[in-house]
């Protein structure tokens, strides 16, 4: 129900948004490609909208906090949130001989995470007493009504009605002051009007996890603070790449050069790319167990195959043409590998290493959440186990942003140490 | 021996499929140091594979190549060769590209230094000597090539259609470049060409080769290649024996290209 408001919020906001930058900002752009009448099918006037980009993430931000209840989103655009405060209904007992007596349920609902405190009540007249719940939003609770009451439910003693209406075992009540229902042994279960928004148990509004996130920079969690955790993630994925690069380019170089290296690792590389790194961890732990070695080792797996084919490939690019010209200048087999088979080859070989850390990236988070006692993975897979669904969030997101950061950090060394990608 | 000895070559691809190409019979010629030749001759006619084998990339089945008197067995930088285009190192700048000879052959840069500013200027690219490759047009990228090989001071310049990708303007440029740096340098220089207008004004001796299988068809010693040294390429043109000449070798070599096509016709 949520979710679906939330896609046609989503939707609508899209849609919304669109229009309004059509109609607020049209004919600003007075380059070329504005003047370009095809641009339906032109993949070169295809422009990325920049106003797009930034409402598109402001909007995820909004929903997120209008469905969380948060505190940073204006009041008029959230959600309908579970109720809170206090509300009362009157239930109607049956003491099984016909005889009837009304009590009134004083309930006080509290906010996600606040205190629950019990209070007491008069009891009224009648031989129904009047109750008192406390509880928490989003939450259903059972009430032992009867506890004070004259008769029991063991004496056969049944709810017949809420606030006038009929309840039954087989009949659920929905009322505006929430759902009611009755236990198999005949007790009330109130669950107090829940509204649209998430609960913060399956998603946690915005502010909450950038608390948390500050929590654990200064707090840290299980045992290690969080850069710690962070830290073990990325030293295990350059660890990895590292030796993934040290023994896969040369491997790489060997089987561009020699058809004797080329047609014994052939087999190995062909079979070992296509299986996915994370069906290794199981056979690493066997092997090595769940410390750094292991990790490492599975690491080094996964980028020394990407390694070695992205520098087969960077051999086998270099253009006939450049190997003669060099041979023809005077070069030697040295000279020409170094001068001329290496510098072709990089661009490949970055192009490869920007995949391999990647899968790495992936796979050292993958194998974390298998087993592990420090890094990214680790902590969000005990949070989630606590059901600590900011952790969660918080891990995700920071493991998004180092990834993104990972190939940003490739991307300008490609630029800056290859500037000739693509040019040959 | 002084020269180029092209000695009865013979060249022969066995193909997959058990048969086998003839890509060139009983070749033979003889280059006096500082002649200028050009090749023509109809698409599989050989003309690649005979400089191949003379720049040493291919061994031939029959026959040898000398120079100055001694057997070629592998490239060497006494031949230098200039491609059509992409043999540049885009990984070096202009002038980088331009030393690689002589830094392979370990010389300093004081040593080379003169040299390679000097044939930057010569080709017209003093001022592009940090560019990077990829930053020239086609023409610029084949003067840096002209330049690369003349560094490193070759006997024989092999040149494999090297104005084949430019356009029309740009190559008649070029054209009056080659004449001029043959005249001043004196290599001996084999040019082979699609064109049958740039091989009689570069070619100081014309080879017109035919096909399947590759053999030297007919040969020309022409006058144009001298006049056309510091002369407008155009007024060479306005020759009485260059329309002649040209008529003459286009139907020579419309009639092989018949031949293939009619050739093939039958056979398919």
């Amino acid at each position: 129900m949520t979710g679906f408001l939330i896609l046609l919020v989503y939707v609508a906001i899209f849609a919304g948004a669109y229009f309004a930058v059509k109609f607020l900002v049209r004919g600003a752009r007075k380059d070329f490609t504005s003047l370009k009448t095809v641009t339906f099918g032109d993949e070169s006037a295809v422009v990325s909208n920049r106003s797009a980009s930034i409402i598109s993430i402001l909007t995820i931000f909004l929903i997120w906090g209008a469905f969380t209840g948060s505190k940073m989103v204006p009041g008029f655009l959230q959600a309908p949130g579970p109720f809170v405060g206090e509300t009362e209904f009157v239930y109607t007992l049956d003491d099984g001989n016909g005889n009837r007596d009304d009590a009134t349920v004083f309930v006080r609902v509290y906010d996600f995470g606040e205190d629950a405190a019990q209070f007491d009540v008069a009891p009224g007249d009648g031989f129904a007493k009047d109750d008192s719940l406390s509880m928490n939003a989003s939450r259903s609770k059972t009430i032992l009504f009867d506890k004070n009451d004259e008769v029991k439910r063991k004496e056969g003693a049944q709810v017949i009605a809420i606030d006038g209406q009929t309840i039954g075992p087989n009949i659920d009540l929905e009322t505006d002051k929430g759902r009611f229902a009755l236990t198999d042994k005949g007790a009330i279960s109130y669950t107090p009007p829940l509204g649209v928004q998430m609960d913060p148990v399956y998603l946690p509004p915005p502010e909450a996890v950038v608390s948390r996130l500050i929590e654990i920079s200064s707090e840290g969690y299980r045992g290690s603070d969080l850069l710690t955790h962070l830290g073990y993630s990325l030293f295990r994925v350059v660890g990895g790449f590292f030796f993934g690069a040290l023994l896969g380019i040369p491997l790489g170089y060997a089987m561009g050069l020699n058809g004797w290296f080329r047609g014994w690792f052939d087999p190995i590389v062909e079979f070992m790319r296509p299986v996915p790194p994370l069906a290794l961890i199981p056979l690493v732990i066997i092997w090595f167990g769940i410390g750094e070695t292991g990790k490492i080792i599975l690491l080094f797996l996964a980028a020394l195959w990407i390694m070695a084919i992205a520098a087969r490939s960077g051999v086998s690019g270099v253009r006939i043409t450049k190997v003669h010209a060099a041979y023809s200048l005077g070069a030697s087999k040295w000279q020409i590998m170094r001068h001329v088979i290496i510098p072709n080859s990089l661009p490949d070989i970055f192009t490869g290493a920007r995949v391999a850390m990647g899968v790495c990236w992936g796979t050292v988070v993958a194998a974390e959440l298998v087993a592990a006692s420090q890094g990214a993975g680790m902590m969000i897979m005990v949070a989630s186990k606590f059901t600590l669904t900011d952790i969660v969030l918080m891990g995700i997101i920071l493991i998004g942003v180092i990834g993104f950061g990972i190939d940003m950090l490739m991307r300008w060394a490609e630029r800056v140490l290859v500037p000739w990608k693509g040019k040959g | 021996m002084s020269g180029l000895g092209i000695e009865n070559i013979s060249m022969r691809f066995d193909l997959p499929n058990g048969g086998s190409v003839q890509a060139l019979k009983n070749v033979s010629l003889h280059l006096e140091a500082g002649e200028l030749m050009s090749v023509l001759g109809p698409s599989g006619c050989g003309k690649t594979t005979l400089l191949n084998i003379v720049a040493g990339f291919l061994a031939p089945t029959e026959g040898k190549i000398t120079l100055n008197g001694h057997q070629v067995v592998g490239p060497d930088a006494e031949r230098g060769m200039v491609f059509q285009q992409g043999a540049l190192f885009e990984w070096m700048n202009v002038r980088d590209n331009v030393s690689f000879g002589p830094r392979m052959k370990g010389q300093k840069p004081a040593e080379y230094e003169d040299n390679v500013n000097h044939l930057l200027e010569i080709v017209g690219l003093g001022d592009f000597k940090e560019k990077a490759i990829y930053e020239l047009s086609g023409g610029m990228q084949q003067r840096v090539a002209l330049a690369r090989c003349l560094a490193n001071d070759p006997d024989v310049i092999l040149m494999d259609e090297p104005l084949g990708a430019l356009d029309a303007l740009t190559r008649e440029k070029m054209q009056s470049l080659v004449l001029r740096l043959w005249k001043e340098t004196g290599k001996t220089i084999i040019l082979i060409t699609h064109s049958v207008e740039e091989a009689l004004l570069l070619g100081e001796r014309l080879l017109v080769m035919a096909p399947r299988p590759g053999r030297i068809h007919k040969e020309y010693r022409l006058p144009f290649a001298d006049l056309g040294v510091g002369q407008d390429l155009r007024e060479v043109k306005k020759h009485p024996d260059y329309n002649a000449t040209r008529e003459e070798i286009l139907a020579m070599i419309w009639d092989m290209e018949e031949e293939i096509m009619g050739r093939t016709e039958a056979t398919s």
